[in-house]
Parts: C-alpha cells; structure tokens; sequence
C-alpha cells in the first residue's frame, strides 16, 4: 500500500482521509443481447432492436447468449480474478417504465467472477487495487422525459443489453487512485475487447462509493453517486463529496447513507432522495435460468486465446525496446496506440520510434482533437520518416519540415524529401565552402570566437541556416572548430 | 411469523397491487399461514444440502450470439395503451 499521508485532506478538526469503491458498468461487447436475440446496435430507431423477450411479453423465457459469458470470463481473466465454474441468476425487483420486466436479471448471490486485482500507477507510484466481483446484467430501457410535459417516452433498444458490473474493494483513497483505476479498467476491457469503453454512449458508467474518516478510524457511511458518465467528472464528484461530508461531520452532523447524483454544471452532488421503500429489491433466484455452470478446460481455453495486456505489453517495451517506463506507460494506455506505436518501430529503433510517436505524432493529435486512427499520417510514413533520420539522409530537423507536409499534405516522405531537394548535405567540401563564406563576412566574431570559443555555436547556425537546414549538423560543426582553430 | 396489515399495506405497495381494507385483513390471514408453513419446513435440517434446481440433470441452455429477432416494432408496441413515432408513451416518471 502507498503511504496515505500525501492523500489526506485538511480540515477544520485536523486532516480526513478519503475511501472510495467503484462499481463499473460495462456493456458486453456482443452482436445480440443477454437473453434474446435482437440487435445490441446503438442508435436504431426507437424499439426496433426489440424481441418480445425484451419487450417482457408474458411466456416468453430467457436463453443465455453463450458469446456474453464468454466475454465476462475473458473480462475476469484480464482482472486476475477468480472465475466461479458455477454460477446462478437472481431478479432485482422494482418498477420503472423502461424496466418492463418489473425486475432486472443480476446476479447478487453466486457472481460469475469473483475476487480479483488490478496494478495502477498514480504519479510513478504502484498501487493494487482489489476486485470484489464481476456480474452479468441486464441493462434495462431508456426513458426520455423532455419531449412532452405531461409524459415520458420508453425505448427499449437498451433493454436486455448484457452489462457486466465490476465492483471493486474500497481501496482507493484519493480521486487520482479512482480516476487511475477507472482508466486502467476501461484499458483492460479496450485490449479484450468485452467493451468498448465509450463512456459517452453510456457504454460505461460508474457508481461511485464515498466515505471519509479519520485516519486509522473505523469506515464511515458512505453515500454512492450514480451514474457518472466520464473519468473526469468521477474526480471532481469524489472531491466535493468528500468535502459535503467533512463539513457536515465537522458541524456536528452525522451522513445519512444514501444515492446522490454528481451535477456538474453546479459543481455539486444531490440527493436523490426517493421514496424509502425504493430499495428494496426483493432478489430472489430467477425460476427461468438454470444455473450457470462450465469446466476449467472451458476457462483454460478462453484464457490461451487472450491478448497481450496492457502490463505485458508494457514490460516488453521496456525490455526488448529499450523504452522508459514513462513512454511505455504512455504508449500501453490505448491499444490502437500501442498498435500505432508497434507499426512504426518494427525493424526500427525503439526508443527513436517512441520519441517521434509520443512527441511528435500524438503532441499533433492532441492539438488537432483527433485519435490515433484519425491520423493523417500513417505508421508507414512515420517509419520511413525515421528510416531518412537513421540513414542520414535528413536531419532531425528536416524531418520535422517533412512530417509537416505529410500530414498536411500526404505523400511519401522518400519521395519529398528527393523533389524538394532536402536531402542532408554531407558533402565536406560543400560545407567546408559555406563555413568560409560566413567566416570570412564576420571577422569581428571570428576575433570574439577566438576569445570565446563558445561562440562557435553562432557560426554553426548561420551555416546551418545559409544551407537551409540541410547541412549535417555534426559535420559543420566539425569544420567550424578546424576554421577558426579552435 | 405473525404478518401484520403494515406489512401487507408494504408488499402490495412494492408489487403495486391495489388493495382494499377488506382484503388486507384477509391477506393478513393468509400471508401469515403461508409463513407458518415454512417456519415448519425450516424445522427440516439442510446441512449440505444443495438447493436443487432441476429434477432431471440438465444444462443451462445457450445461444450463438447472432442476431435473430427484432425489427418488430409494430408487434412491440401493439398493445401500448399510448404510443408516439414506435416509443411508448407513459405519464412522467421523472425523480
């Protein structure tokens, strides 16, 4: 565990210390949905990826897509968790509109994946976090409430969509830690492909569990903030929780336990204070699904056909490429830039490589707004940009000149390079011939240099710029110390 | 387990089931007997036991994840007491 006292949080009775669980809704990534067979597609129109399975009819029974369990097994494995060969359905009873069932389809009694954990990295420091429990769900409708004052709108597109709930141990004591968790979770999930990840569909979400203590004291209530629906908005919902909390302990005041909701554009969490009986779910075992039950060899099977994850990917970086922590921990974050990044320093120079992707390509990116495969330049041209710098061919500054124009303009670097005559120039007597040229326009710097051979340098730039950047830098360098004797 | 009408009045609440004084107290009667009767099958003794769940040995049956239903909205929504544009239309639920 990493020290907590950098975590700690001031206040008017001495300093508190946060506890944070999560709860992360994951929808599965399949072709249909948990228990039926219509469409898990986003954004058809209203009700039309619906089975009457769906839509709750009365007789129809559920069937259990097998891709679904696959996906939550692969999603246990990737958590290092424990994965229940054996495992059972529950109803979660309420009522809601977009909830025709009158119950949700969960299991609260023997979950598919139990206790697992995952490493996280706040500011250099590493952290394990604890896994609970993964559970298969269903997702229920969507209820539109602003387009008619007096009634809501229902679609059940969403409705028996497979979610899977991680839960998490509440090991995290800071908004970083939960940010960094939620981060990590989501890489994971991107690199086995069990979910998208795309917090702003609503394809992930979070249920955020605050408390506050004393250090060293026992738990304190905890209020959970639903719903939250991007990774930034979870650190600004856990800091002025915690803060609400603090401050009512500190006037005297005790927390109810409760379900609040982050509002960020008040910068506030609300209760969301609903009638008292509203939690009382009345689980009980789904009559309508036998348990869940499968072999190790089942297990063992899906876990050869996992990926590289985003902790092995990084530790080969590391090791066979040469590259700091911090450019593999950069580039392991999103898979399709890790997938990038790979492209571009295969046969090539890690390190080299990592430094034109990471600085160059996605500095650019980020200026731009846009993702890795949005890139107008491709892991190709990179690469043989790089192949120009390793072959002396171009300086590293020429090559910043060509990366311009291939992203402005596409094109084969080689060839650029070759048309507009930007090829380094290596030939000494060229060079030699430039450095006379300014040695012999400024012999009151040459008088100086002489002085003060630290001046050289000024020479260096002015036939560096007489050659338009084409001169190699080390050569005139050279000779620029032989002219002035040096 | 003795049920009393509070409790009655609380899970036909839950199961939004409307209920009048008189069948309350009715229910009340009858709530409480089924209990009793499973306070007396408690008296069986479960140790390892497993809770059955089949009485033929049979498996969870599974489908292949593809896309075999939907694109039926007419018959979804068919029986909607209110519908506008394929949603259905129900007074406001919002918290």
């Amino acid at each position: 565990m990493a020290a907590a006292t950098d975590n700690l949080i001031a206040g008017a009775t001495g300093d508190w210390e946060i506890v944070i669980g999560l709860e992360v809704h994951a929808q599965v990534n399949s072709k249909a949905k948990l228990f039926s067979g219509a469409s898990t597609e986003f954004g058809g129109a209203p009700n039309s990826h619906v089975s009457l399975v769906d839509a709750a009819m009365p007789g129809m029974l559920p069937v259990i897509n097998r891709e679904c369990v696959a996906q939550a097994v692969r999603t246990g494995l990737g958590l290092n968790a424990q994965i229940n060969l054996r495992s059972t359905f529950d109803r979660k009873n309420y009522f809601y509109p977009d909830l025709p069932q009158g119950y949700q389809i969960s299991q609260l009694y023997h979950p598919i994946v139990g206790e697992g954990e995952i490493e996280i990295d706040v500011d250099g420091d590493a952290k394990s976090i604890g896994i609970e429990r993964l559970h298969l769900e269903q997702d229920a409708g969507k209820s539109i409430h602003d387009m008619h004052p007096d009634y809501s709108y229902v679609d059940l597109n969403r409705s028996g969509v497979a979610l899977m709930e991680i839960v998490s141990k509440p090991d995290m004591r800071s908004a970083k830690e939960a940010q960094a968790y939620v981060t990590k979770v989501r890489t994971i999930l991107r690199y086995l492909d069990t979910c998208d990840g795309d917090m702003e569909k609503g394809n992930m979400r979070a249920d955020v569990n605050v408390s506050v203590r004393k250090p060293g004291d026992e738990l304190g209530t905890r209020c959970e903030i639903k719903n939250v629906n991007s990774i930034r908005f979870i650190g600004q919902a856990i800091e002025i929780e915690a803060r609400r909390q603090i401050d009512i302990i500190e006037d005297g005041g005790k927390i109810d336990q409760e379900t609040r909701l982050y509002d960020p554009r008040a910068g506030e969490t609300r209760s969301m204070r609903s009638k008292e009986e509203a939690h009382d779910y009345r689980y009980f075992p789904d009559p309508d699904l036998l348990p869940l039950e499968f072999d190790q060899a089942y297990v063992d099977d899906l876990k050869t056909g996992l990926p590289e994850l985003p902790d092995e990917k990084r530790a080969r970086f590391m090791a066979d490429m040469g590259l700091s922590v911090y450019d593999a921990s950069v580039l392991v974050v999103d898979k399709d830039n890790a997938d990038y990044f790979e492209a571009v320093a295969a046969g090539r120079d890690g390190k080299m490589s990592a430094n034109w992707v990471i600085n160059e390509l996605f500095g650019r990116l980020n200026k731009e707004g846009l993702e890795v495969e949005q890139s107008p330049v491709s892991a190709a041209q990179l690469g043989e940009l790089i192949d120009l710098i390793s072959s002396d061919t171009i300086s590293g500054k020429i090559a910043k000149d060509v990366f311009e124009i291939v992203w402005s303009e596409g094109g084969a670097p080689a060839a650029i390079v070759e048309e507009r005559g930007l090829k380094q120039v290596t030939d000494t007597g060229a060079i030699e011939a430039a450095v006379d040229e300014v040695v012999a326009a400024n012999p009151d710097q040459v008088k100086k240099a002489i002085d003060n051979p630290k001046l050289a340098g000024w020479f260096v730039g002015q036939v560096m710029k007489a050659t338009g950047g084409k001169a190699n830098p080390q050569a005139v360098q050279a000779i620029v110390k032989a002219k002035l004797g040096l | 387990m003795e049920v009393d009408e509070t409790t009655v009045r609380r899970i036909a609440r839950l199961a939004r089931i409307e209920v009048t004084d008189e069948e309350a107290a009715s229910l009340k009667g009858e709530l409480s007997g089924i209990l009793q009767w499973v306070e007396q099958l408690e008296e069986v003794n479960t140790d390892n036991v497993e809770p059955m769940t089949r009485v033929v040995p049979i498996a969870l049956k599974q489908r292949d994840d593809v896309v075999t239903d939907g694109e039926k909205v007419e018959d979804v929504i068919a029986n909607a007491p209110m519908s506008e544009d394929n949603f259905y239309v129900v007074p406001t639920v919002i918290e």
